[in-house]
């Protein structure tokens, strides 16, 4: 018997059979794996597979290729603080869904497991000004983790370490304004927020997005023939209204 | 085998249904063919009348004998307001419980990023129309308190924003008879965002 007992978070369900669900977790030694929950889809049990729900999940079988059955207990439901913000949905669906599509199953990836944890926990604390740049943030370190990180540590023209505001969409080197001279157009605009932690602006937040889309459909999706996921889509969507609004109410004072 | 090929296929189909499995299935059999004219044939002649008379409601995908459905056509119902729900399972529900007088719409599903279901397969072109005609006054959105339901929630309230109708959604938080000592804290968390101010 195989089996093994670890922190999760709960990436996809989908109905098995009249009361179970086959679920997609992401653990931090397992990597991606799913199981099923027997009973998943009663009332006592549906709270728990929530996406987005940190649980402890136990998850065995007689052999390690079967589907195996899962079990959970409830760490913290991160959904929960976020029903009234359709941002935060959005946020969440987004960075659960690049997870369950973009992450090879059975393949450890701890550091990234803990980024997720960690921006979980930024989005369910507060859900009324939604993390936007970390969640950009986040999107960075999964390119880093998948094997197509961004260099954004100097000017892939000048070598120099400041001024970077540009991407190179082929390389994804960060480029300097003196560095793009006439292939400014060509490049993809790197809002700072990205490397110096701090919230960025509406128009950054646009920019990142566009920046981290560019490469997940490019270098992630399109190698499996998949186009960026609907809900990685809609919140791009999403975060440009919201940014409209924003900078709409900023010039109205 | 221990019955003939006919009742094998009627437990077989039998056991195709919700709440149903192998045992029980073939214990309704049983019980279904022990008493053939008093169980059997009726049973037969209800879902002969059900298959051939029902249908789904054009305006607000309920299911029913006659088109348009008895809700939408009864004319002591509110027309003004519009009960949004998942399925005809929750309407049914909330017709049991007798607290909506006014009209609904089924959307058939929820927005799922995970299983395809996206805003082009919600059924909201009836309630759309209504609302164009101006008959409208409220929006009620009773979806289930998941990720899904509440991102079709907020995805309704975007497109509702500028037909200029009220937009509310049911209450979450602690059930009737709920302690609050037994609650997750995910329902302690909706139910908290979700209070009330007691008027005097």
């Amino acid at each position: 018997m195989v089996e093994w007992e670890e922190p999760a978070i709960v990436l996809r369900t989908t109905m098995y059979g009249e009361t179970g669900l086959l679920v997609y977790l992401l653990t931090q030694e397992q990597g991606v794996c799913r199981g099923l929950v027997k009973g998943g889809m009663s009332r006592r049990q549906r709270a728990t597979w929530q996406v987005g729900t940190l649980i402890v999940a136990r998850w065995r079988a007689r052999l390690p290729e079967q589907l195996g059955a899962l079990s959970g207990e409830v760490v913290r439901h991160c959904a929960a603080p976020l029903l009234y913000s359709a941002l935060g949905l959005g946020l969440l669906s987004s960075a659960c869904t690049l997870c369950a599509e973009a992450l090879p199953e059975k393949e450890a990836y701890p550091a990234l497991f803990t980024e997720m944890v960690r921006f979980l926990s930024v989005l369910s604390v507060s859900p009324e000004n939604p993390p936007i740049a970390d969640y950009a943030r986040w999107e960075c370190f999964l390119l880093k983790e998948l094997g197509y990180g961004l260099d954004l540590s100097r000017c892939a023209v000048t070598g120099h370490e400041n001024g970077l505001c540009y991407v190179s969409p082929r390389t994804g080197r960060a480029v300097s304004d003196e560095g793009a001279g006439e292939w400014r157009d060509r490049l993809l605009p790197l809002p700072s927020f990205l490397f110096d932690e701090t919230d960025g602006t509406p128009s950054g937040w646009q920019d990142a997005l566009t920046l981290t889309g560019y490469f997940l459909r490019r270098a992630v999706f399109a190698a499996h023939h998949r186009p960026l996921p609907a809900a990685r889509q809609r919140l791009a969507d999403m975060v440009r209204d919201y940014s409209g609004a924003i900078e709409k109410l900023d010039s109205s004072f | 085998m221990w019955s003939s090929p006919e009742i094998e296929a009627l437990i077989a189909r039998l056991a195709r249904l919700p709440g149903f499995g192998p045992r029980s299935a073939r214990r309704a059999a049983l019980a279904l063919l022990q008493e053939p004219e008093t169980r059997l044939k009726p049973l037969v002649e209800a879902m002969q009348n059900a298959a051939r008379h029902s249908h789904t409601c054009p305006q607000c995908g309920n299911l029913d004998t006659q088109m348009p459905c008895i809700i939408c056509t009864d004319p002591a119902r509110d027309q003004s307001i519009i009960c949004v729900v998942e399925t005809v399972g929750d309407l049914w529900a909330l017709e049991r419980a007798g607290v909506h007088k006014g009209l609904y719409q089924v959307l058939g599903g929820t927005l799922s990023a995970l299983s395809g279901f996206g805003p082009d397969d919600l059924n909201i072109r009836g309630m759309m129309e209504r609302i164009a005609a101006g008959h409208v006054h409220e929006v009620v959105l009773a979806l289930g308190t998941t990720v899904d339901g509440a991102t079709t929630a907020h995805w309704l309230q975007s497109q509702l924003v500028e037909a200029g109708v009220v937009i509310s959604r049911l209450g979450q938080g602690v059930p009737m008879g709920g302690a609050l000592e037994v609650m997750d804290d995910g329902t302690l968390a909706a139910a908290l965002t979700a209070r009330r101010i007691l008027e005097p």
